[in-house]
C-alpha cells in the first residue's frame, strides 16, 4: 500500500466525517432554534402542501432568482443543475452494479460538466465585472469559486486530456466503503481533483455552502400563511402570556 | 442635525444600473434617544461599559431565539441578486445600502464571534470585531433600512434584511444606543396609549369635532364614538388618523361605511393606536406590551370584533403577530377573522350590496394605488393569497371610475417603499426619506404623464405622511395623496340605505 493511497484514504474518511457531522449539527441547530413570529414573505401559500410546492419551485426553478436577475439565474442554474448531473454521474464510482438510470445519464453528465464550469465562469466574471457584486465579494467568495472551478477543470482534464484508470479509481472508492483499501492511481489530475473535492467537503459546513441546508429552514419561505387561524407561539415567549393575564 | 442641503435625485435615465457612490450617506444618522427614552423601555440610558462584549452577548442570545437570524446570517452566498433592489441604494447610491452589504455589517461581527472561519481567518471571510467604527456603521445604516422586505422577495433564500436590521437595533438598544424617534414614541404608547401622546379628552374632542364636520357636510349624523361599552366593533387605527391630513379623511370614510352598514363601533382611548413601533426596534417584549393594550381594550369594552384602520406595519403586526402576541381571541365572535382590515370589511359590504357608492363623485380624479410594503409583503387580506393586492384595488374601483396601476415591477409584491417606513419617518432623516422615495416617484411620474393620474391612494399612515412631505420635492402637489377610505367616503351616498 503506497503512502499516497493511505493519505488519500484517511483524507476521505476525515472529510466525510466532517461533512456529515458538520451539516447534521447545523441542521439540528436550525431545526431546534425557534422562529418566534410568522414571517413568510407574502403572498405565501395557505397550507403545508403549498409550502412544499413553493419550496420545490425555489429548489428546481430558482423562482426568486428568476424574478431578480436573469443573468445570475442563468449562470446559477447552469452551475447547480450541471453539478447535480455530474454528481449523479459520479455515482457509478460508488456502486456496483451500477444502477440503470446512472448508466443512462452518463452521456449527459459530460455536457453537464461543461455547463457547470461555464456557469461558474459566468458567476465569477460577474463577481469581477459588476461593481455591486465586486463590492460585496470577499476573498473567500473568490476562493470558493476557484475551488469549484478547480474541481470541474481537473475533472474535465481527466476526461479529455490525461485519462485516468477509472477502474482503479472505482476500486479505490469501493475499497474505502468496504474498509478494504485498494491502491489509488498516482495521476496528477486525479490527485488534484480528489484533493480539492475533499477540501470542499471539509469547508462545506463552515462556509456559505450552508445555503444548501439553509434554504429549507428559511422562515420567509417555509412558513404557511396561517397567522390568523392558528396561534404560533415560541416556547421562550409563552411565559409573557402569564404576565399579561395576571 | 443631519445636513439639509441635499439635492433631490433626478429621475434616472438608466434604471438597470444604479450608480454607486461610496460613502454617499455616511453622514446620515438619526437623533439618539435620551436616557429617559431608553430607560422607559427598560433599556440602559446610555452606552454601557464593556458594550463591545455585551453587544456580542446579545447577538448570541438572539441567535438562540430567532431561527431567521441564524439561517440568514449563514446562508447568504453573495450572489448579488438583491444588490439593486433597495430603494435606499437606488436613491442614494451608497453601497452600504445594498441589502447584502447592510446584512454584512452585522454578519461581520457574527462571523468573527460565532463561526470557525471568522475566528481563524477573519480577513478572508470579512469578519470584524465589535468596535466603535462598526457600531457607528450599524447605527447609521441600520437606520437606513425601512424593513420593507423588498430584498427578501428577490433573494433565492428569502433572506430578509428587515430581520437583520431589527436584530441590530435590538442589540443597540441593549447596550444603550437607542433611536430617539422610535423609543420616545413607544414610551408614549405605554403611558398615554398612542404615538402622538393624544390624551383621552383630546381624542373625544376630536371625534366630536368630526361628527359636527360630517353632519355639516352631508346633513347626516354619522357617529364617531369613543369608549362605548358593548359596541360590536373595536376600531384600532393609527393615531395620525385622528388629525393629520390626508389621514383624517380616511377615518371619516370608515365612520361613513360603518354608519351605512349599521355597524355599531367604537375606538378605545386606552388602545388608541394601531401602530406598533416596537416592531421597528425588533423587540418582541415591547411589541407584546403594546399589542396587549388592544386585548385589554377589547375585553373591557366587551366588543365582538376587532377592525384595523389603514396602516401598513400596524397591519403586519395585526395580521401576522396579533394572534401570537395577544391571542388567543376566543372571546370574540368566531364568525369573523381576528383582526380584520377595514378594507376587508368595506370590500365585503360592497360585495353584499350593503353600500351605495356613486363613483362619479370622484370623477375629478384619476387614481393610482401605492401598495404599502408591510401590507404587500408581510400580511394578507381576505381568504386567498394576494388578497392584499386585489381587495384595496377592488374597493378603490368601486369608489372611482378612473383607476390605473403603476408599472408592474413597482407594485404588489414588488412594490417600492414610500421611503419613510421602519421608524425612519423623522425630520432628522429628511435627506434619506427624499432620496429613498425616488423609485416610487419615478413610477408615479410615468402614470401622471401617460394617464393623467391626479391622486395616489395609500392605506398606511406612514406612507401618507411621508408622501405628503416628500412628493413636493419631486414637483408634485402634496394634495395628490389620499386615503383609500376618503375615496370611499366621498363616493358613499349617505342616507340611502340606513
Ligand atoms: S428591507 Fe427594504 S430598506 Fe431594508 S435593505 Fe431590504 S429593500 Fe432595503
Ligand atoms: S440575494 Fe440573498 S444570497 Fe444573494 S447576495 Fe442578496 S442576501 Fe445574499
Amino acid at each position: 500500500m503506497s503512502l499516497l493511497t493511505v493519505v488519500y484514504a484517511l483524507l476521505f474518511y476525515a472529510a466525510t466525517v466532517i461533512l456529515v457531522a458538520g451539516v447534521a449539527y447545523r441542521i439540528r441547530l436550525y431545526a431546534t432554534t425557534p422562529a418566534p413570529l410568522k414571517i413568510p414573505t407574502m403572498p405565501a401559500p395557505l397550507t403545508n402542501t403549498g409550502v412544499v410546492v413553493r419550496m420545490a419551485r425555489e429548489l428546481f426553478l430558482f423562482e426568486s432568482l428568476f424574478k431578480s436577475n436573469k443573468w445570475i439565474w442563468l449562470f446559477g442554474a447552469l452551475f447547480h443543475f450541471g453539478l447535480a448531473l455530474v454528481l449523479a454521474r459520479h455515482l457509478r464510482y460508488f456502486i456496483e452494479p451500477v444502477w440503470t438510470w446512472v448508466v443512462l445519464i452518463q452521456p449527459f453528465g459530460i455536457y453537464a460538466g461543461f455547463a457547470m464550469v461555464a456557469g461558474l465562469a459566468g458567476l465569477w466574471l460577474r463577481r469581477i465585472v459588476v461593481n455591486r457584486i465586486r463590492y460585496i465579494s470577499r476573498a473567500s467568495d473568490h476562493l470558493m469559486l476557484a475551488l469549484l472551478v478547480g474541481i470541474g477543470f481537473s475533472g474535465l482534464m481527466m476526461k479529455y486530456v490525461a485519462r485516468t484508470d477509472i477502474i482503479s479509481v472505482k476500486a479505490f472508492f469501493l475499497g474505502l466503503m468496504r474498509f478494504d483499501w485498494q491502491p489509488l492511481p498516482a495521476d496528477p489530475p486525479l490527485l488534484v481533483h480528489l484533493g480539492l473535492v475533499a477540501l470542499l467537503m471539509i469547508v462545506f459546513p463552515f462556509s456559505k455552502l450552508l445555503h444548501a441546508p439553509g434554504v429549507f429552514f428559511s422562515p420567509s419561505r417555509n412558513q404557511a400563511d396561517t397567522a390568523r387561524e392558528k396561534r404560533h407561539l415560541a416556547a421562550w415567549a409563552a411565559p409573557l402570556d402569564a404576565q399579561r393575564d395576571a | 442635525m443631519a445636513k439639509q442641503d441635499f439635492t433631490t435625485p433626478a429621475f434616472r435615465e438608466d434604471r438597470a444600473n444604479p450608480a454607486m457612490v461610496p460613502g454617499a450617506m455616511e453622514h446620515s444618522s438619526p437623533f439618539f434617544a435620551k436616557p429617559e427614552h431608553n430607560q422607559a423601555l427598560g433599556f440602559p440610558g446610555e452606552l454601557v461599559p464593556d458594550w463591545e462584549r455585551k453587544a456580542v452577548e446579545k447577538l448570541g442570545d438572539l441567535l438562540k431565539k430567532n431561527r431567521a437570524l441564524k439561517v440568514y446570517l449563514d446562508s447568504c452566498v453573495k450572489c448579488g441578486a438583491c444588490t439593486d433592489k433597495c430603494h435606499y441604494y437606488i436613491g442614494t447610491g451608497d453601497p452600504k445600502n445594498m441589502p447584502v452589504a447592510r446584512q454584512d455589517l452585522l454578519r461581520a461581527v457574527y462571523r468573527r464571534n460565532f463561526t470557525i472561519g471568522g475566528k481563524l481567518f477573519p480577513g478572508l471571510v470579512g469578519a470584524k470585531d465589535m468596535t466603535r467604527e462598526v457600531l457607528d456603521d450599524w447605527y447609521k445604516y441600520f437606520h437606513q433600512c425601512s424593513q420593507c422586505r423588498r430584498c427578501s422577495v428577490f433573494c433565492p433564500y428569502g433572506i430578509d434584511t428587515a430581520e437583520i436590521s431589527m436584530a441590530a437595533r435590538e442589540i443597540m438598544d441593549h447596550i444603550g444606543v437607542g433611536q430617539k424617534y422610535c423609543n420616545e414614541i413607544i414610551g408614549k404608547v405605554h403611558t398615554i396609549g398612542n404615538n402622538l401622546g393624544l390624551p383621552e379628552a383630546a381624542l373625544k374632542d376630536t371625534m366630536e369635532g368630526l361628527e359636527e364636520d360630517v353632519e355639516e357636510d352631508t346633513g347626516v349624523a354619522v357617529k364617531y364614538p369613543v369608549d362605548v361599552q358593548g359596541a360590536d366593533v373595536l376600531l384600532v387605527t393609527p393615531s395620525a388618523d385622528f388629525f393629520a391630513e390626508p389621514h383624517v379623511d380616511g377615518l371619516i370614510g370608515y365612520g361613513k361605511v360603518f354608519h351605512q352598514a349599521g355597524i355599531n363601533w367604537t375606538v378605545s382611548s386606552y388602545a388608541s393606536e394601531a401602530a406598533n413601533f416596537a416592531l421597528f426596534i425588533g423587540s418582541y417584549e415591547q411589541m407584546h406590551k403594546v399589542a396587549v393594550r388592544i386585548r385589554k381594550a377589547a375585553q373591557e369594552l366587551g366588543v365582538k370584533r376587532v377592525i384595523f384602520g389603514e396602516c401598513g406595519h400596524a397591519w403586519r403586526v395585526a395580521y401576522s403577530f396579533l394572534n401570537t402576541l395577544a391571542g388567543p381571541w376566543d372571546f370574540l365572535d368566531p364568525r369573523y377573522p381576528v383582526p380584520q382590515h377595514i378594507c376587508e370589511v368595506t370590500h365585503d359590504l360592497i360585495q353584499r350590496g350593503a353600500l351605495n357608492l356613486d363613483p362619479s363623485a370622484n370623477d375629478d380624479k384619476v387614481v393610482t394605488f401605492h401598495d404599502s410594503c408591510n401590507v404587500a409583503r408581510a400580511s394578507r387580506m381576505g381568504d386567498a393569497p394576494g388578497g392584499q393586492f386585489h381587495i384595496p384595488r377592488a374597493v378603490i374601483k368601486a369608489a372611482v371610475n378612473k383607476y390605473v396601476d403603476m408599472a408592474p415591477d413597482t407594485i404588489c409584491e414588488k412594490t417600492y417603499c414610500c421611503g419613510g417606513g421602519g421608524g425612519l419617518l423623522t425630520d432628522d432623516l429628511m435627506e434619506l426619506r427624499v432620496k429613498g422615495a425616488l423609485p416610487r416617484m419615478e413610477a408615479l411620474q410615468e402614470v401622471v404623464d401617460k394617464h393623467g393620474v391626479t391622486h395616489m391612494a395609500a392605506i398606511c399612515a406612514i406612507c401618507k405622511t411621508q408622501f405628503a412631505k416628500v412628493v413636493p420635492y419631486y414637483g408634485f402637489d402634496m394634495d395628490m395623496i389620499t386615503s383609500v377610505h376618503q375615496l370611499v367616503g366621498d363616493a358613499l351616498l349617505l342616507g340611502t340605505k340606513e
